[in-house]
């Protein structure tokens, strides 16, 4: 299929309705209204149906429903969406139940603003609702990477029986890019013999996330440890970016990653040695990436569009080796390429040339 | 030996948590019949709610789904959304339904959603430990309502049934109860012609099913049923409220 | 590489402007992105798109300092002149614009696109006009890839107005010469 130019919003649709998505429950919110549009435009053609719940919570257990039914299903939303929805998402990950969420991060906190953020980091890596559980978290820098990573989506999340997210912002979601549908790499998947799909010829089937007895709750509980333990032997994705005789490594993800990327090649004309780790995945974080970083690394610095979040799993993959600096701007506000430098500028003590 | 008396095929063999003499275990037992004499129960999907009837995926013998507190109309939704053929039905009491999931509950109705709902009201928090519900009627003394629910205070019982038949999508809409035979052989008609009115793709069906809690009511079973009839029905009147012309 | 922002007041086309640049650019196997500006701004009447076309591959989407700046209205003209890098161009309709530029150090072409426009016909083509000579200051794509991008933008229950169009785009690029 040739490329074709696409806004983020719409090809988060597309790509997920040729994974095989056919189902999307959402309410709207800024700035992602356009994946909801387009699903109510695409999916009917495909036979498959969209529908607007009442509420961010209804549309989570709407997804809900339909992934315990077997079905491949979406839900989409923006910050405080997804505030509204990590009920509905512990339920899903206690219950084990494979979705798609899409995050375009805005500003918070509250109803904070429209404009792009990363400030839900937290939120979508640690957990979000109660419980101890971890989504699968992808953060996509270009709208093909997002389609890539989505199509891949519904079968990490089918392969793991757990919910994924794509944590992208509203920069991501707005832009247009040139872009081609690609089938992913094929995993084994297993039938979804779980799902209630009405019990003729078989033992009955059951989705739940209640259990009472404690002994049986902590086994429920180690069994979903031991499918992290697996997301993060496996799945750890990231890119170095001229890391191999890098003094400084900034690390980025998402948008700021492509700020960031030409930091780097400005700080190199400065004579610095910099370089770029970019998180792929960031549940699982991408640890394995900063063992694989040459000996000149001297130090580290984190660039976010929040207050500083993933710089805390950026220092515990460091393990106190190198100091680890942050830069970070809020509220919507896109670093801008000027402050990043001067930050790792003053960090390897002033420009060398 | 004549087979006289049997458990519904649409039932588990699992003995239920419900107290002596609360008539979950009635209407459990109304639903599964109404599955069975329908012969659905191979494609029915049900879906427990949070309350006293969090357990009832333990007691339906079909595939069921447990939801978080009051949406269970909306997982209902999910799952009929991608099984049209099937026969979904969510089993919910009143705090769920008429106060945490108000709002789930009135919008499948107003999609039309082809579910059935049974809404359990016995006007107070059974699970939690008798805390006042939005059924609670005027006066009725709750944990939370020590010297009686007061309408100046918080307000007056709402009355489920009278609200949905408002709402056009609510094609079949009944209230019954369970507190004698006479009742409970109404209460049975009721619920298997919702089933009827999604079979027949009508619309969105829900039986309200007035039912004790001995309890935390501080009452005996007998005394229980007795405050049913005497202090519940006259607040919320018996009857069909929607009947659609595909099952009258 | 080209960093441009095209803007104007709603109903001006300077989306589509920009996102014909982007389509060319896609045409020519280049790298290319676009973003509109969003939010409470869209409600305001003024709208901006930022375009980047290039053979690297692409940091930012989001312009400080751009290489162009095509200003249809004077609200927009106000905001990015001052942004243009050093050596950059500036492109405004001087239809709707009474002052020139204000910088010594970049280029200033203004087009009298409404005037333009109406003598062939249609008022609505001034932004092909300014698209025009945009494509006559500037090699970042190519007047046939434009041509072919425009089938792209234009819905096809509009295509009878590709002639005029192109006809504006010819009319724009004579001007600028």
């Amino acid at each position: 299929m040739a490329k074709q130019l696409m806004k983020g919003n719409e090809a988060i649709g597309e790509a997920a309705i040729q994974a095989g998505c056919r189902y999307f429950f959402g309410y709207p919110i800024t700035p992602q209204n356009e994946v909801p549009e387009y699903m109510s435009r695409r999916l009917p053609e495909v036979g498959g149906v969209f529908l607007q719940a009442e509420s961010e919570v209804a549309a989570i257990n709407m997804v809900y429903g339909a992934a315990g039914a077997g079905d491949r299903v979406m839900t989409s939303s923006s910050s405080p969406g997804i505030s509204l929805k990590q009920e509905g998402i512990s339920y899903i990950a206690g219950s084990e139940l494979p979705c798609l969420i899409i995050n375009i991060i805005r500003g918070g906190p509250g109803l904070g603003g429209i404009q792009p953020a990363q400030s839900d980091y937290f939120q979508a890596t640690k957990g979000g609702g109660h419980g101890d559980y971890h989504l699968f978290v992808f953060a996509p820098a270009s709208v093909q990477e997002m389609v890539d990573l989505i199509m891949e989506s519904f079968d990490i999340a089918d392969y793991y029986r757990n919910p994924v997210m794509i944590l992208g912002d509203g920069t991501l979601g707005q832009m247009m890019e040139p872009v081609e549908f690609k089938a992913p790499k094929k995993r084994d998947l297993p039938p979804k013999d779980w799902a209630t799909t009405g019990c003729a010829g078989r033992e009955r089937n059951v989705i739940n996330s209640l259990s009472l007895v404690a002994e049986n709750l902590e086994k429920h509980n180690h069994k979903l440890q031991e499918k992290y333990r697996h997301m993060k032997e496996n799945e750890q994705r990231w890119e170095l970016y001229k890391t191999d005789d890098a003094e400084l490594v900034l690390v980025a993800y998402g948008t700021t990653a492509r700020i960031v990327k030409s930091v780097v090649n400005k700080l190199r004309d400065q004579g610095i040695k910099a370089g770029l780790l970019r998180p792929i995945t960031i549940f699982p974080f991408p640890e394995k990436a900063f063992a694989l970083l040459p000996d000149t690394v001297k130090a580290f610095l984190a660039v976010e569009m929040s207050a500083g979040q993933m710089v805390e799993d950026v220092r515990l993959a460091v393990d106190g080796k190198c100091p680890v600096h942050f830069c970070g701007r809020t509220g919507g506000i896109i670093p801008a390429p000027a402050e990043i430098i001067k930050v790792a500028t003053e960090i390897m003590g002033g420009e060398r040339k | 030996m004549k087979l006289v008396f049997e458990r519904p095929s649409a039932l588990t063999d699992k003995q239920t948590h419900y107290c002596p003499g609360c008539t979950h275990g009635i209407i459990h037992r109304l639903v599964a019949e109404a599955i069975d004499e329908l012969g659905v129960r191979e494609k029915a999907i049900g879906v427990a709610s949070v309350g006293c009837s969090v357990l009832a995926y333990e007691y339906f013998n079909c595939d069921m789904q447990q939801a978080a507190h009051g949406r269970a109309p909306a997982v209902a939704t999910g799952i009929k959304r991608v099984h049209p053929d099937k026969v979904v039905f969510t089993y919910q009491g009143d705090g769920d339904l008429a106060s945490i999931g108000m709002a789930e509950i009135v919008h499948a109705a107003a999609r039309g959603e082809k579910i059935t709902v049974i809404f359990v009201n016995n006007t107070i928090y059974g699970m939690t430990g008798g805390q006042m519900a939005p059924t609670s009627l005027v006066g009725q003394k709750t944990t939370t309502s020590p010297y009686g629910r007061q309408p100046d205070h918080c307000g007056y019982p709402i009355r489920m049934s009278e609200l949905l038949s408002t709402v056009q999508g609510a094609v079949s809409v009944a209230r019954v109860s369970v507190h004698d035979v006479p009742n409970i052989i109404k209460a049975k008609k009721a619920i298997k012609k919702a089933f009827e009115t999604q079979l027949s793709g009508a619309g969105f069906s829900i039986v309200e099913v007035l039912s004790t809690c001995p309890t935390n009511w501080g009452k005996t079973p007998l005394e229980a049923l007795k405050w049913l009839e005497e202090n519940m029905i006259p607040y919320y009147p018996l009857g069909e409220y929607r009947t659609p012309e595909e099952v009258k | 590489m080209a960093e441009m922002i095209f803007a104007g007041f709603g109903g001006q086309g300077v989306m589509s402007m920009g996102m014909m640049v982007a389509y060319a650019g896609m045409i020519e196997e280049k790298n290319v992105s676009w973003i509109p500006s969003y939010g409470p701004e869209m409600r305001g009447g003024t709208a901006n798109c930022a375009v980047v076309v290039t053979a690297e591959e692409i940091g930012s989407p989001i312009i400080t300092e751009p290489d162009v700046v095509v200003a249809m209205n004077l609200p927009s003209m106000n905001k990015f002149e001052p942004m243009l890098k050093p050596g950059g161009l500036l492109i405004y309709n001087s239809s709707l614009i009474e002052r020139e530029g204000g910088r010594d150090d970049i280029t200033v072409i203004g087009v009298p696109a409404n005037q333009l426009a109406t003598e062939l016909g249609n008022s609505r083509v001034a932004n092909m006009i300014v698209m025009g000579a945009l494509l006559a200051k500037t090699k970042v794509v190519g007047t046939e890839s434009i041509k072919k991008a425009l089938r792209q933008v234009l819905p096809s229950h509009r295509h009878d107005l590709l002639g005029i169009n192109e006809e504006a785009i010819q009319r724009g690029a004579e001007y600028a010469k």
